[in-house]
């Protein structure tokens, strides 16, 4: 035995690691910028938060909300979790030489490759579908001015990697099908080929060299396409196959409609009440170490919550919040889409100048506001919760909005003036409008 | 006192020395907002008729602070939240009921952190007790045969997940309740919530009511039933719109329950 017997092996294990150490480089990038977010009170029923994450990212539940496109996207999603069983099977193939290690099981491997293959057919059709829904229907939700541009190209990128996927996967299973016909060496009588055994005639006459070689061809390039997808992930809208876990998971328990009350308000409105704290003293020294007051509100990203940025990356771009979108659906600029997507620009582009400058941030005079979220947007929201209602992951968009416009009323008393005499009448009389406190009982005799 | 309404505040409870079964939080549009205000009188008449030893807090009512919330003025919000909290913990209140489903929101969820724990429920599903508990029974003859569509608050329903109660209160005035296209989960909000109410839209193709309206004439109905003022004011806004204020009127649930009995 020589020792360029194991080249094929050892080229395998090391682009196996080298995929695998790219990702979690990658995937500690990811998790180093989610941390760039402020702490926020994650106590809750946890069993709740369980379940949630059964139902909504595993069951899908969310999802089917919408028959056609959840009917499809459980298929595709069903495929690349089944399929990736075989994934299995390749690598320990891959590393040990070996060749379909699972046949072993007789007809249980019959069953499972035969499954597989149907699965992949299906995943083609449905990848074919969602192409046509995109390209050639265009529903409206996937051509919105956010969809311009890359995250079009991402999405159409995803199909196509995912549709060369399968049928690699199935040229593969095909001319091994042959192969075994043929009585080829290593290649033993095993597993059924329900769909790739119509593929297989498209090799008929090939000499057995030439089908090792197509058959090779294939193994390899689908198990680089699987890492290469893999390790894409990164840099892509996909990212939501692993962060809807997280995310849904950690998402809101408490009603819809109850916001949080900022904690660095209490304190001061507390002081505020008290009868006892002396409006003139001088801010306290006996308390140690002074603390830094504290900004109302997000102008930046880092100002929002991890749940808030992991938000960000968990997003698909489906776009379902924007179409329930009531300020949308009237022509408002604002989209639910565009803040998650443009939450997540800013966040990358926090994190490249982090790379940049050896770990630090060095203030580049570019934030979240303005920079890539209006004020138009912000003040069009009706806080009506369509968007949260509607995202099959459980993204917040409406969180981010709220942290906004706390930082540009809190921070910059810049609400529209409309909005600033109605709270100046709330200060003023106790209600939005300018009507005497004494006159509240009126209603009664009118 | 035209309609003879039997209304208490919490000081004339204090000075009987009694406490009454439940708080009517008005809440400002309630109060001063003259469509809300016959909403305010019309639940008084069901309160009344079923007998409920309720109170008002009249002039120590501030405005719960829920819209400066909205708006993203958090210390306005807190502020207010407080001194509203210290008058209903001074008169330890445990029960409040309101017909606007923006101070139900805020009452019930925002408050407790700040020290107001008290059980909270909106007009509809307190008229929905009275009936089951059959302390208030309808005649059920005013709205026989008409149309009616609810619209679903979305402080209401996507918000706090109360969809059942108005529908189950709108069955008993025997009219045909009629659903929009989108209801409950994926109703279209009225354009109001988030503070809009109090500003101009942003640049756009169309006012939400307007649309709102839109899948309410759908239905085809006689009559728009809401449950918030909010709503109330955007829907009659958008039926005038799509001038249709001739043949459809856009009611509380309330006011359909008060011309019932």
């Amino acid at each position: 035995m020589q020792l360029t017997t194991y080249i094929p092996n050892i080229l395998f294990v090391m682009l196996l690691a080298l995929g695998i150490g790219y990702f979690a480089r990658n995937v500690k990038k990811l998790i180093r910028n989610i941390k760039l977010g402020t702490e926020t009170d994650t106590a809750g029923d946890n069993a709740q938060r369980w379940k949630n994450m059964t139902m909504i990212a595993l069951g899908q539940t969310k999802m089917v909300v919408r028959p056609i496109a959840g009917l499809l996207h459980v298929i595709v999603y069903l495929g690349f979790i089944i399929i990736n069983i075989e994934v299995l099977e390749i690598i320990i193939d891959g590393i040990f030489g070996t060749h379909r290690i699972f046949s072993f099981m007789g007809g249980f491997y019959d069953f499972l490759i035969g499954s597989f293959e149907i699965l992949a057919l299906l995943v083609i059709i449905a990848v074919v579908v969602f192409w046509i829904r995109r390209n050639i229907i265009c529903i409206k939700r996937f051509l919105k001015p956010e969809m311009k541009g890359w995250p079009k190209k991402d999405a159409d990128l995803i199909l196509y990697i995912e549709l060369v996927l399968m049928f690699l996967f199935l040229t593969m299973n095909a001319t091994d099908l042959q192969l075994q016909q043929m009585g080829a060496d290593h290649y033993a009588q095993t597993g059924s080929f329900p769909v790739s055994q119509y593929i297989a005639p498209l090799f008929d006459g090939m000499s057995m060299a030439t089908l090792i070689v197509i058959e090779r061809s294939a193994w390899w390039l689908h198990i680089l396409g699987i890492l290469f997808f893999l390790n894409y992930l990164y840099y892509s809208k996909h990212l939501h196959i692993l962060l809807a876990f997280p995310n849904t998971f950690y998402g809101k328990l408490k009603p819809n409609g109850q916001f949080d009350n900022l904690k660095a308000v209490t304190n001061e409105v507390k002081m505020m009440l008290d009868p006892n704290t002396d409006p003139f003293a001088a801010p306290t020294e006996s308390g140690g170490v002074e603390e830094e007051p504290a900004k109302f509100g997000a102008s930046d990203a880092m100002d929002l919550n991890w749940i808030q940025l992991m938000n960000a990356y968990t997003c698909t771009e489906c776009g379902r919040c924007t179409s329930e979108c009531p300020a949308n659906q009237t022509g408002k600029k604002l989209s639910p889409r565009k803040i998650m997507m443009d939450t997540r620009d800013r966040l990358e582009e926090i994190g490249k100048n982090i790379d940049k400058n050896k770990g630090e941030f060095i203030p580049d005079g570019k934030q979240l506001l303005d920079d890539y979220i209006s004020r138009e947007e912000l003040w069009a929201c009706t806080t009506c919760n369509a968007c949260v209602q509607a995202c099959p992951v459980s993204i917040d968009p409406l969180s981010i909005i709220m942290s906004m416009r706390q930082y540009l009323v809190m921070e910059q008393s810049a609400a529209p003036s409309e909005l600033n005499n109605m709270m100046g009448n709330i200060e003023n009389n106790g209600a939005p409008w300018p009507y005497n406190q004494m006159d509240r009982l009126n209603w009664v005799n009118e | 006192m035209g309609e003879g309404l039997k209304v208490k505040t919490m000081q004339d409870f204090m000075a009987e020395g009694t406490q009454p079964e439940i708080l009517f939080w008005v809440g400002s549009a309630g109060s001063y907002d003259d469509r809300a205000k016959k909403i305010s009188r019309a639940f008084v008449k069901i309160l009344n008729k079923a007998n409920v030893d309720f109170a008002v807090l009249g002039s120590e009512e501030s405005c719960t602070g829920d819209v400066a919330k909205r708006a993203g003025n958090e210390f306005l919000f807190q502020m207010q939240a407080m001194m509203n909290i210290e008058v209903l913990n001074g008169y330890e209140i445990q029960r409040i009921v309101t017909c606007d489903p923006h101070s139900f929101n805020t009452l019930k969820n925002e408050y407790p952190s700040l020290g107001g724990k008290y059980e909270v429920v909106h007009h509809t599903q307190y008229i929905n007790e009275l009936i089951e508990n059959g302390r208030l029974s309808l005649e059920g003859k005013a709205y026989q045969g008409k149309r009616i569509t609810f619209h679903d608050p979305c402080y209401l329903g996507r918000a706090n997940k109360v969809y059942d109660a108005p529908r189950a209160v709108l069955q008993q005035t025997n009219a045909e309740l009629v659903e929009m296209k989108r209801h409950k989960k994926t109703a279209l909000c009225c354009g109001a919530g988030g503070a809009q109410m109090f500003k101009e839209p942003e640049k756009g193709d169309m006012d939400i009511n307007v649309l709102r309206t839109k899948d309410a004439l759908e239905t085809n109905p006689n009559i728009i039933a809401t449950g918030c003022p909010y709503c109330n004011t955007m829907m009659t806004d958008g039926i005038k719109a799509h001038e249709k204020e001739d043949k459809v009127s856009v009611l509380d649930v309330a006011e359909l329950i008060a011309n019932s009995i």
